[in-house]
């Protein structure tokens, strides 16, 4: 019972007193949702609001409740609150977090495969759907890459060679060079560490740059939008939720860059580090799905 | 009782007034805290305000059908009462009282100090209130709230909804957010924080159905986010997900969209099995009858839910096999929850039974959930669903397992653990006034329900067949009378948070066992700074 002397070794977990932060990120969430929410109807229906700012707003109230939480966080860890099991807390949360985020992507791939096995070849008149096809998309072809739609919207395909190719060869390599200052870290080498954290950066900042490209030449050459039926549909939703997971992970790293400068982290304990290196490892392994789902098959 | 916590904490915490011992005071305890009795309490709460104005809609929707014809509102109106009474109940009342259980509990049952991530806790509460707010006002907006149904399917939801749906969307993200945080901070609190002895085949029952329904939210939350996701890029950014024109799909929505719901339904339901499962054997005194068997069936149940969501989607034109395929493995789903309903039942077999409020509630469950679960395997059956989709007879299903399932075993839980929470017992008079009154009127309310579906009455219409006038006076006067028993759990409710009572015993039931029955009474601010012994 509580009063007891504990008879066996345990360690002290530690329970942090109040804290403003959560609250402060629980206005900034409010701020995003009704800002985005007003955003996308003034924006998409002509109208004049205040939606945009509402959501500039809660981005900066969310930034401000970031750095306040991370820095009392970081001075917790710093002043020895923390003990091996509080880690094993952040780790099994970090992981869990990671799972939720793959089966947000689930569901956009669960949308590709249906239109590309279902969808399209019932519309072409597939299984036993010849009179879908006959009455209500004469003429419709089924395909893939769904360049001509039943509706008539035409488009071209993106290809996987030049720009995607060769950012699958940085994301992979941008893996192994993580994988690279995170051995450095642990053996107490700070050059390669830091050297290999940096290179990361650039990489993951070079992907980026290209993917901008990549768009452009979607856009501009191809033809091929966001408004593209369902190709282009599960193209941009599946690049474009990557792409913003590559930006995030990116600032993660550069913040961690900046605190392996200053030395946060020891050979032994480096659970940010550690965290921000699973959910790079975890970006990059969506990004093999997609550039064999997405741009190859 | 000096904390270890305490301690350690002093230096890097000088810059914060409080200190460990008792709670703070004012508004600022809510607003900042850290404590999972604190912040199960809020959840607790907050899930009554919403199960109070959700039940308002539902006033409203019997008001309208009380009589045949168009009389008290408008059809657009009385559809966004529907939907909103859903999702209300869903994501607003039940969801967040089941975690406010958890937060309570799980702690106290396993022997942690708090829960994990404390701080993530009081996010994931707070942001709850926000997201209902952002709902509801969108009742207000130009074109009204969202009139599509609680599962917004499209292209109701894409093609002919109003702006708000936008609301709507961002809406349920932070619903999600709240749901997968909170889910994080369960399962990490179950993996890691146990008191040392505190074995897996040792936990209570709530504590092993939570971690199983906390692995499903995780798994499944993230997939509503999907698609309220794609309504969204549907209806504002012109995408075509679930539009043929551009070689989508309407029917690939129900899919994504029962992908999640049918393992959410179980969200719903598996920490009530755990619920029961705690209370059956404290006033049969008796030990819980097969223990083990409850946690495999708790788990097969889980993993079933993620391959039968398309029973709900028979009358879509599914090939053949597909149609079979879901058949089968829903009713495969009733063998576990058979295996619950035998043991609860075997567990009370012989035992030295006593009826105290939650008893009561909890033998209630087992009966009304078991109708419910009747009437689910009716509705598996795919060529006599075909007769049933989409009338009352669904409705009535439905709401035997929630309401008189999920929502019964949350009253059945309050009325358990408020002693513990509070240090005293409850009005009894009023507890059993509430007990009988809602007992009554819900199957006033819902058993016709049974009768009307057969007959052909379609859900969510504000109008229907003269032939369904007697049925519907009944079903409508059940409702008001259960809405107004509830009001009796709120006047007792009111009166516990006032500390009127007598004090109660640490083990407040006699055949009450597990560790937040060997705390005080009430359960002091922080428990189990030093884990305890487990026997
Ligand atoms: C014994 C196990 C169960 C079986 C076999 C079963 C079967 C079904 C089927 C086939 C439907 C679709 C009916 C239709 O739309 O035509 C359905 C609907 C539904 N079930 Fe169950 N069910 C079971 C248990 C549960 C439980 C435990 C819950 C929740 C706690 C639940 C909640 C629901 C809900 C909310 C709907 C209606 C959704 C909607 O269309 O709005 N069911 N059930
Ligand atoms: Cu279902």
């Amino acid at each position: 019972m509580a009063q007891q002397e504990a008879p066996v070794a345990y360690e002290k977990y530690y329970v942090p007193d109040q804290s403003p932060w959560p609250i402060v990120g629980a206005v900034a969430l409010f701020l995003i949702a009704v800002g985005a929410g007003n955003f996308t109807i003034e924006m998409t229906k002509g109208k004049e609001g205040f939606g945009g700012y509402t959501l500039a707003a809660g981005l900066f109230l969310l930034m401000v409740m970031l750095v306040g939480w991370f820095k009392n966080q970081i001075d917790e860890s710093m002043s020895g609150l923390y003990s091996a099991q509080l880690g094993r807390s952040y780790r099994q949360g970090m992981l869990w977090f990671i799972f939720s985020e793959v089966m947000f992507f689930a569901a956009f791939f669960g949308a590709l495969f249906y239109a590309r096995m279902i969808a399209i070849p019932w519309l072409g008149g597939a299984s036993n759907n010849a009179m879908t096809n006959e009455v209500l998309w004469p003429g419709f072809e089924a395909m893939w890459p769904l360049v001509s739609t039943p509706g008539g919207i035409q488009t071209q395909a993106m290809g996987w060679m030049g720009l995607p190719a060769i950012n699958t060869v940085i994301l992979l390599i941008s893996s192994v060079t993580l994988h690279y200052a995170h051995v450095g870290l642990e053996q107490a080498k700070r050059k390669q560490l830091t050297v290999m954290l940096g290179v990361t950066i650039l990489l993951g900042c070079i992907f980026l740059g290209l993917q901008v490209q990549e768009y452009v030449h979607a856009y501009r050459d191809l033809g091929l939008t966001l408004q593209s039926g369902i190709y282009g549909n599960t193209f941009f939703l599946l690049t474009g939720f990557h792409g913003l997971h590559v930006t995030l992970g990116t600032i993660i790293l550069i913040v961690l860059f900046f605190r392996v400068l200053k030395g946060h982290f020891t050979p032994k304990e480096h659970f940010a580090f550690q965290a921000g290196s699973w959910y790079w490892h975890f970006v990059d392994v969506v990004w093999v799905m997609l550039f064999f789902f997405v741009y190859i098959l | 009782m000096s904390t270890a916590t305490e301690h350690v904490g002093h230096d890097a915490e000088h810059a914060h007034g409080e200190h460990h011992h008792g709670a703070p005071a004012g508004i600022k305890r809510w607003l900042f805290t850290t404590n999972h009795k604190d912040i199960g309490t809020l959840y607790l709460w907050f899930a009554f305000i919403m199960f109070l104005v959700g039940g308002a809609m539902a006033m409203v929707i019997r008001a309208e059908l009380f009589q045949p014809g168009l009389q008290i509102v408008e059809p657009n109106f009385f559809n966004q009462m529907t939907t909103v009474h859903g999702l209300i109940m869903v994501f607003g009342a039940v969801m967040p009282a089941f975690t406010g259980l958890a937060n309570w509990l799980i702690p106290m049952m396993i022997g942690a100090p708090d829960m994990a991530l404390p701080r993530m806790n009081n996010w994931s509460f707070w942001i709850l209130p926000f997201a209902f707010l952002i709902l509801l006002s969108s009742l207000f907006v130009e074109g009204g709230g969202p009139a599509f149904g609680w599962t917004f399917y499209a292209p109701l939801s894409t093609t002919y909804s109003g702006d708000s749906t936008a609301l709507f969307v961002f809406s349920v993200h932070i619903m999600g957010i709240s749901s997968i945080m909170g889910a994080i901070n369960v399962i990490v609190t179950i993996f890691n924080m146990r008191a040392p002895g505190m074995t897996w085949m040792k936990m209570p029952l709530f504590v092993w159905t939570w971690l199983i329904t906390a692995f499903l939210l995780i798994a499944v939350m993230p997939v509503l986010a999907g698609a309220v996701t794609m309504v969204l890029t549907d209806k504002f950014f012109g995408t075509h997900f679930f539009d043929a024109a551009g070689g989508g799909d309407p029917v690939m929505f129900q899919h994504i969209f029962w992908f999640f719901g049918h393992p959410e339904v179980y969200i719903m339901i598996l920490p009530a099995f755990g619920i029961i499962s705690q209370i059956i054997p404290t006033f049969a005194r008796k030990r819980l009858f097969g223990y083990a068997s409850m946690v495999y069936a708790t788990a097969s149940i889980a993993l079933l839910s993620f391959i039968v969501w398309a029973h709900h989607m028979f009358t879509t034109g599914m090939p053949l096999a597909a149609e079979m395929f879901f058949m089968f493995a829903t009713m495969l789903i009733s063998v576990p929850t058979g295996v619950k309903v035998f043991n609860w039942v075997a567990t009370m077999w012989r035992g030295s039974m006593t009826f105290e409020v939650p008893m009561l509630f909890a033998l209630a469950f087992i009966v009304l959930f078991t109708i419910g679960g009747l009437s689910g395997l009716m509705l598996a059956i795919t060529p006599v669903d075909f007769q049933y989709h989409d009338t009352y007879f669904v409705v009535a299903h439905f709401h035997y397992v929630l309401v008189t399932g999920a929502v019964f075993s949350i009253m059945a839980a309050v009325y358990y653990w408020l002693p513990k929470w509070t240090g005293r017992m409850f009005d009894i008079t009023l507890a059993k006034w509430h007990f009988w009154c809602s007992l009554i009127s819900v199957n006033v309310l819902f058993f016709p329900m049974h009768f009307v579906g057969l007959a052909g009455m379609p859900r969510r219409i504000p109008d229907y067949a003269l032939q369904f006038a007697d049925f519907n006076k009944w079903i409508s006067i059940g409702g008001f009378a259960f809405g107004l028993s509830q009001l009796i759990f709120l006047a007792l409710l009111i009166k516990a948070c006032r500390h009127q009572g007598e004090k109660v015993s640490d083990q407040v039931w006699e055949g009450a066992e597990g560790l937040e029955w060997e705390i005080p009474s009430p359960a002091p601010y922080h428990t189990f700074d030093t884990p305890p012994v487990i026997k």
